[in-house]
């Protein structure tokens, strides 16, 4: 990663704000830092990458539930939809 | 380490006053002060550079005590940029490079011509053809050139266009890249200090209402605008100014002191200190 100073001098963004995210980072597993070297990007962890994607399509679906209820869709309609969509998405 | 820290400054001239004035700027960044005309932003910056007496209060510029003899030496260290450019009429920039040789110990004729050709600035014209925007571009290459660890600017930016301004913040952006180098600008262009300011600071009357991180200021506080009837259900002590229209209010408060369901907008500097001048004038 490049130094903190540069990348906010760069991007004229606060260093003190720059230092935070990168803070947020490393204590976020993302990033990790070696005195006096700089900050490395971490390995990622692809089980733990696909568990943040999983929760994330799980909250998309809350969302579409919770649109659909006052539509009165039952699930059935829901899958239909789905489908239809899902299809029109593989033919592009 | 600081670059800049003050401690309970007091001046007072008849019919103004500066109070308790606690300042610190630290090392590797950029402080901005903020304040309407005669605030006393510049009686700020002379003291720091001991140019005027005061009552009472410490201040540290570079870890050097502003009222030591050993202060003289630290001038060397400090660039400084006055709201007018002053420099003998028929001097050309070549001329000035003579004699700040002699003034400056460490003065730097290459980097002092690279500034000159980096703002396009003609050595051998006199500086009073110079328009406004070249006097002000050229006493900033002056004060860059003798290897400041610490900048200080008065209104720096004021009466010139933004293409120029947004080129001289650039500067103050790059000096800083040197984590040892800082900067103290004043100015009433709150944009310009949006832009480029670590910590803003802001003087109203003499008095120092403010001095914060400058993002924390635009996470901390926002604005709402509500009918007459729905503001009476915010809390009074979540207010930090407001403004009173025909069609109802509109209210700088801070994000932790109010409901989440309030329709809470962003905010900028400029409203945040138009806001708590105004809660000021009110008191």
């Amino acid at each position: 990663m490049p130094s903190i100073r540069s990348l906010a001098k760069d991007l004229r963004i606060s260093v003190i704000t720059t230092k935070r995210a990168y803070d947020e980072l490393e204590k976020g597993g993302l990033l990790y830092t070696v005195a006096g070297k700089g900050c490395y990007v971490a390995p990622q962890d692809t089980a733990l990458v696909k568990e943040q994607h999983l929760r994330e399509i799980e909250s998309h679906i809350r969302k579409i539930l919770t649109l659909a209820e006052p539509l009165g869709l039952s699930q059935a309609e829901l899958f239909d939809l789905f489908r239809v969509v899902a299809e029109e998405e593989s033919n592009l | 380490m600081n670059a800049i820290e003050i401690t309970n400054l007091t001046k007072t001239y008849p019919g103004f006053a500066l109070s308790n004035l606690n300042l610190v700027l630290p090392e590797g960044s950029i402080l901005g002060l903020a304040g309407e005309n005669g605030a006393g932003k510049s009686t700020t910056l002379k003291l720091i550079m001991n140019a005027i007496p005061r009552d009472s209060g410490t201040i540290q510029v570079l870890g050097t005590d502003n009222q030591i003899p050993a202060f003289n030496a630290v001038k060397e260290d400090i660039g400084i940029v006055l709201d007018e450019a002053y420099f003998p009429e028929v001097l050309t920039p070549q001329n000035v490079s003579s004699v700040m040789q002699h003034t400056y110990q460490r003065w730097d004729n290459a980097i002092y011509n690279s500034y000159l050709q980096r703002f396009a600035l003609p050595e051998k014209k006199p500086f009073k053809d110079f328009s406004r925007g070249m006097k002000m571009k050229f006493a900033i290459a002056v004060a860059l050139s003798h290897a400041p660890k610490l900048l200080i600017l008065d209104e720096a930016t004021s009466g010139l266009d933004p293409m120029v301004r947004d080129e001289i913040l650039d500067i103050f952006n790059d000096f800083t890249r040197d984590p040892g180098h800082s900067v103290l600008l004043s100015s009433h262009i709150i944009s310009d200090m949006e832009k480029i300011c670590d910590y803003i600071g802001f003087i109203h009357h003499g008095k120092l209402l403010l001095c914060e991180e400058k993002d924390r200021l635009l996470e901390e506080y926002a604005i709402v605008k509500l009918s007459d009837q729905d503001f009476l259900s915010v809390p009074p002590e979540a207010v930090h100014g407001k403004k009173e229209t025909t069609y109802g209010v509109e209210a700088l408060v801070k994000r932790t002191q109010v409901s989440a369901a309030f329709p809470l907008e962003h905010t900028n500097l400029e409203d945040i200190i138009l806001f708590l001048a105004r809660k000021e004038e009110d008191v």
